[in-house]
């Protein structure tokens, strides 16, 4: 299998975790993910916020850029992955905004790059006996959290994700591995996203009742799929103790970072040193299993 | 939330103007409040979602970038998803911020049409992100320097910001997109 791979500008640095297990968790299933080369900025919140001709132009060139390798996009980073749906369901079904983006461009895109997340390629490309027979660890004993978020789920006719109230695609990947997942009510609530900088107070606010939440279900972790919930709720965490008084000390990792352990490659290969509050007691629950 | 319209006959018609950037009827809205019910942030907020769409309705003019819940809106598109009417809210939202940078009016806390600059500034330099370049345009102008230093050399340690940007992008796009948005991304303030 293989797909051209758009890591995202959060892979070169907050997100060095996520670019690194997802690599070894591709390698490690045989998915071939050729890095788009060249690959630019899809504009993220701020673009969209500023103008919609460059909030559909910016994804639009990577699509581009993908279409001429002939491949399927692979994303990871969930705000990438919703602009990418954005701008394709905007340039196809929009024939004034596919005129001017093509005018921007310089060149006709028909929007017709079909874009997977990670997670969707693994769910319904590898498939669950495939997964299952490649594991040499388990999460047996681990209660996780999956936490979906925003921009994966919503609006659900763009992204075709999962059910938008409550999805369960990464709740039967926890399965999978043997972990037990729980059932929880906050998995797509908001976690700030974009105000990691400029409004802290709502992220602290919006952070500290989805861990709230997850610590009342009994998780012992939270699995994440997009960069900047990973970054809110795990380095917030020491704001949210300061601010409300209350020590979560949950491990917030990457849902490859989980499928590495289980496939047996090293915490340290999979960026699990990166992570703010320590993953320790997962890794070593893993190991002993 | 109670909604005050002046006498005064309102220059323009702001619904029209927002109808026109977002491409959205805002007038089928049904004030059934399942937005503002829902929103991730009401709880933090004076105007609820379902308030915004109303104050245009009555058409009450530029008051309505007095309401916090523009720049407090984060995006996350509950309303849009719940509403039985289809309204694209998160875009009607993207479109008021978009005229209230233009108007140079609507100022609120966090500068988020500066971090916003800040942030396309480095895309428009480097076709990617640069987080460092960006946190420092974004600090000098709102003189919040000493917000996250505590952050800042664990996030180094751990290799989870890049001391140098990227340089490995095809600008060949982004020079068209860039010259052709300049206007917007650069004249405000």
């Amino acid at each position: 299998m293989k797909y051209a791979y758009y890591p995202g500008c959060s892979a070169e640095s907050t997100a060095r975790d996520q670019f690194m297990s997802v690599n070894e968790v591709a390698k490690a299933l045989n998915i071939e993910l050729t890095e788009i080369k060249g690959w630019t900025c899809c504009g993220s919140t701020p673009a969209h916020q500023t103008d919609k001709n460059l909030s559909i132009a910016l994804p639009a060139a990577n699509l581009l850029m993908a279409q001429k390798t002939g491949l399927d996009m692979v994303v990871f980073c969930a705000a990438c992955y919703n602009r990418m749906k954005v701008a394709n369901h905007e340039i196809q079904t929009n024939p004034a905004i596919r005129n001017e983006i093509a005018a921007t461009l310089g060149e006709y895109y028909d929007g017709s790059v079909k874009v997977h997340h990670f997670v969707e390629v693994l769910v319904k490309d590898i498939g669950a006996k495939k997964l299952k027979n490649s594991f040499t660890h388990t999460l047996d004993g681990l209660k996780v959290a999956s936490y979906y978020g925003c921009l994966l789920v919503r609006p659900k006719y763009v992204t075709q994700f999962d059910d938008p109230e409550n999805p369960t695609i990464m709740d039967k990947l926890i399965a999978l591995m043997g972990g037990e997942m729980i059932d929880w009510p906050h998995k797509v609530e908001c976690c700030g996203g974009g105000f990691a900088l400029t409004r802290t107070d709502i992220v602290v606010e919006l952070s500290n009742s989805i861990l709230g939440m997850a610590e009342a279900s009994g998780a012992q972790c939270m699995a994440v799929a997009c960069p900047m919930c990973q970054i809110n709720l795990d380095m917030r965490q020491s704001d949210i103790c300061k601010a409300k008084g209350r020590d979560y000390n949950l491990p917030i990792v990457y849902i490859t970072q989980l499928l590495g352990l289980c496939l047996g490659i090293s915490p340290q290969k999979l960026g699990m040193d990166k992570c703010v509050v320590s993953p320790k007691p997962i890794i070593e629950l893993v190991k002993m299993a | 939330m109670a909604i005050l319209i002046s006498k005064e006959k309102q220059e323009g018609s702001l619904i029209n103007d927002v109808q026109k950037l977002s491409g959205i009827n805002i007038r089928n809205c049904l004030q059934c409040k399942k937005c503002s019910n829902g929103c991730s942030v009401t709880g933090l907020t004076k105007v609820h979602p379902s308030d915004i769409i109303r104050s245009m309705q009555l058409n009450v003019g530029d008051k309505i970038f007095e309401s916090d819940l523009i720049w407090m809106c984060a995006s996350c598109e509950t309303c849009y998803e719940r509403c039985p009417m289809k309204i694209n809210m998160a875009e009607v939202m993207d479109a008021l911020r978009v005229i209230a940078v233009q108007k140079n009016i609507s100022k609120q806390k966090g500068n988020i049409p500066l971090f916003n600059r800040s942030f396309l500034k480095t895309v428009k330099m480097f076709g990617r992100t640069y987080d460092i370049g960006m946190i420092a345009a974004y600090k000098l102008g709102t003189s919040g320097y000493l917000q996250d230093t505590d952050k800042f050399p664990m996030m180094l340690l751990k290799g989870k910001i890049a001391l140098t940007p990227s340089f490995r992008a095809d600008k060949k796009y982004t020079n068209r997109i860039f010259g052709r948005k300049s206007d917007n991304t650069q004249s405000s303030k």
